[in-house]
């Protein structure tokens, strides 16, 4: 057996919703409680930190404001690789992942931009400056809140995948621009002080909290996420039975 | 407002938007599931298991 069948089979065997269903309900119980522990930890570690010579307490809103937006970043970026999925392997979990991603992405992206906002107010003396970093950031919100619309506006499953596909594709141009806005542009936002090419700048005191809450997210993200794909597998389900029972009450009169 | 009062808020809208985003996420599912065991209860069933059914007659 190949290299390329092997994972041929395993794509193919995961493309199963029955399989998926019951492999993310064996995984998702663990994922929960890893997710528990590690941002329990994060939290512990977040208030036992010292604060920062210049921002004082307000360093700890860092802690959930950093891990919110480059998961509000990530959720896209896996919208984005399911939506190819989407598009050129017509796989049945990738719709499922876009749409189940779409909320999730936006509730991180609105406390991405809440955190934000409490902690410009005090540091910057302004709650909201349109500043490339900010305004950019702002942009994937609304992408998110469309996304979320279009799934709702369009009752044809077919093509609702399509278009929102196109639209996650076409929309994740903003990913790089969010990234790179801090060095293209003159902004207030700071630049990268974490994935740099020359290290974190960061004080390990201050940069371990935040790369465990970063993690304790990543793995909200993923529970998060498996349970809303379980969600619109059972959502289609039930779609299919009441078809199918009001194509037998059809056959029956 | 303090230091302490824009940390607080900051911490306060985490626990409201990512609790009330897992809250409904899980009513969902519960109430997925229900709709489900409801319509198998009047014995309805997917088209993938009636053909099931249908093939091993």
């Amino acid at each position: 057996m190949t290299e390329t069948t092997a994972s041929a089979g395993w794509f193919t065997r995961l493309a199963n919703p029955t399989r998926f269903i019951s492999l993310s309900g064996r995984v998702l119980p663990w994922l929960a409680i890893a997710t528990t522990f590690v941002i329990a930890f994060g939290l512990f570690m977040s208030f036992a930190a010292p604060e920062d010579y210049q921002q004082g307490s307000t360093v700890r809103i860092m802690f959930i404001h950093v891990p919110a937006a480059w998961l509000a970043m990530m959720c896209y970026t896996v919208m984005a690789v399911s939506a190819i999925g989407s598009l050129v392997w017509r796989h049945p979990l990738a719709d499922v992942s876009v749409k189940a991603a779409a909320p999730i992405g936006a509730v991180f992206t609105a406390l991405a931009l809440i955190t934000g906002s409490l902690w410009g107010k005090p540091m910057w003396g302004a709650w909201w400056v349109w500043d490339a970093r900010l305004t950019s950031f702002f942009v994937l919100f609304l992408m998110y809140l469309g996304l979320i619309a279009l799934y709702r506006a369009i009752d044809d499953a077919t093509r609702v995948a399509r278009l929102s596909a196109i639209l996650v594709l076409i929309g994740f141009i903003n990913i790089p621009i969010i990234k790179f806005s801090v060095e293209w542009w003159n902004t207030l936002h700071q630049p990268a002080s974490v994935f740099r090419m020359d290290g974190p700048t960061i004080h390990p005191s201050l940069l371990y909290p935040l790369l465990l809450m970063a993690i304790g997210f990543t793995l909200l993200f993923f529970t998060l996420h498996f349970m809303g794909m379980r969600n619109e597998i059972w959502r289609r389900r039930v779609q299919i039975m009441r078809q199918n029972a009001a194509r037998q009450i059809g056959a029956d009169t | 407002m303090t230091h302490t009062t824009f940390v607080a808020l900051s911490y306060a809208a985490a626990v409201l938007l990512i609790g009330g985003l897992a809250l409904s996420i899980w009513l969902d599912g519960r109430a997925r599931r229900r709709e489900i065991a409801a319509l198998e209860t009047k014995g309805v069933r997917r088209r993938s298991t009636a053909s099931k059914e249908q093939s091993h007659r």
